[in-house]
């Protein structure tokens, strides 16, 4: 339980996906101008997030990863299939979105018309990939923590994009200088943003202090495993010295 | 250019400046500032964007008449993934070092917006040689974003470029650190990727005032 609330507010504030790693910048520069399409676009990422990391994990654990595919039998176990992940993940990702623009043209047209181009192009949204490719490089353990990892990351861009677009609303009313207007503020805004979600890197230091211990342990168990052969070796040539006396 | 037309010499030099992929077109933003804190990083970053969007481009072009436009997405989407998933192995064969400082972010030029853009937007209405100059200088103009914010970032960040210190010893206080100048850490991280772009942004805008946004 506690490895998912941490897991849940370290995607969330550490790494957000925007703040932290820059995913999903063009669709956040893009559908930034206003609050009510932000919040269309920033659900339809949440919800597309939550769907395709939990996929592409099973994927990743059960075909592609090195030895996944030993559930087959022995003789596929020295398969290493990772590197068609991104074709796999790309395809997963575009086959949901597919399937989320049908559902949102079907239940609210109004959504569906002021998304416009940016639903199909969510298939393109470096966050979406971006999350499947690392939750596969950070080697997230269980199905249930790809979900959370996912849904979290979805929930982190949201908040991002809606506090930009709130912001850029306000923004129209102040004197910007001319050449800064529109693309340039809302790149130094963004930067600013990012500094101040840095302040949140020291929540979590306590799970990090605790995570050196099993390595500890691991390079304890080494040395006695080193003692053992030290011994078996030196039992060894006691032997094989006892042998040469006797010839 | 004597080989290249006149219009044709447009469709490389355009991207470069007036309209540039990043600062213009808003396009390509995602995968490029997070890697831009190294110069080295940048240049194989831009080298790999220019590889697969001048081929994605031509290949695209060259499919352009037999794709059903319902399903292009996918197929424009199959063409990047093949293609960026040579970058990355041929990366991890020769430049292991560098391919584990890029990480996710080779994978992540398949949804480099602007790979997908230029597809949209030229490769599939254009004859193959115009789509293969298009996408050499689209893809040169991101990289000549990506080299400027790399070099500032490094030159400030940590008073190196490509590895070699060319401030001076920071320990040893000699060049410029002997007066009393100091790197500046904040440079190294993501934020100000961010703000260097807005000010590129501002500079080039301020020389062009054509390119000026309603508010």
């Amino acid at each position: 339980m506690l490895e998912h609330t941490e897991l849940f507010f370290k995607s969330i504030f550490i790494d957000n996906m925007v703040f932290a790693t820059f995913l999903g910048m063009c669709s956040y520069l893009a559908v930034s101008k206003k609050v009510s399409t932000a919040v269309g676009l920033g659900a339809a990422v949440i919800f597309v997030l939550a769907v395709t990391v939990p996929l592409n994990w099973l994927l990743d654990q059960y075909l592609l990863r090195d030895g996944a595919l030993s559930w087959l039998g022995p003789e596929y176990a020295d398969y290493n299939l990772s590197f068609l992940s991104f074709i796999l993940f790309i395809a997963t990702i575009a086959t949901m979105v597919q399937l989320v623009e049908i559902v949102v043209e079907k239940f609210s047209p109004a959504l569906y018309n002021s998304l416009g181009i940016f639903l199909p192009l969510i298939a393109v949204n470096c966050a979406i990939l971006g999350g499947s490719l690392f939750m596969q490089a950070r080697e997230i353990p269980s199905l249930g923590l790809a979900f959370n990892y996912g849904l979290s990351s979805g929930i982190g861009w949201f908040l991002a994009i809606l506090a930009i677009a709130a912001i850029r609303e306000k923004i129209r009313y102040s004197n910007v200088p001319p050449p800064l207007r529109g693309l340039g503020i809302t790149f130094i805004i963004t930067g600013l943003m990012a500094i101040g979600f840095m302040s949140f890197g020291g929540m979590l230091t306590g799970g990090d202090e605790a995570a050196p211990v099993p390595e500890e342990t691991a390079v304890q168990e080494k040395t006695e495993e080193e003692k053992m052969n030290l011994e078996e070796d030196a039992e060894q040539n006691v032997v094989s010295y006892n042998a040469i006396e006797k010839e | 250019m004597a080989i290249l037309s006149k219009k044709d010499s447009k469709l490389i030099l355009d991207p470069l400046a007036d309209n540039n992929p990043i600062t213009i077109q808003v396009l390509g933003i995602c995968s490029a500032l997070a890697i831009t804190a190294e110069l080295k990083a940048s240049i194989v970053m831009a080298l790999s964007v220019l590889f697969v969007l001048g081929l994605g481009n031509v290949v695209i072009s060259l499919m352009r008449n037999i794709i059903p436009s319902k399903i292009r997405i996918i197929v424009q989407l199959v063409v990047v993934a093949t293609l960026v998933i040579i970058v990355d192995q041929v990366l991890k064969a020769f430049a292991y070092e560098l391919s584990k400082t890029l990480a996710v972010f080779v994978g992540l030029i398949i949804t480099n917006c602007i790979i997908m853009g230029r597809f949209e937007a030229f490769a599939l209405g254009n004859g193959v040689w115009r789509s293969f100059l298009d996408g050499i200088g689209n893809a040169a103009g991101y990289g000549v974003i990506l080299i400027i914010v790399g070099f500032f970032r490094e030159l400030l960040g940590s008073g190196t470029l490509l590895g070699f210190p060319v401030l001076g010893n920071p320990i040893e206080k000699t060049g410029l650190y002997a007066i009393g100048y100091e790197n500046n850490g904040f440079m190294l991280l993501s934020p100000m990727a961010l703000i260097v772009v807005g000010i590129l942004i501002w500079v080039q805008r301020s020389r062009n005032p054509a390119l000026i946004e309603e508010n």
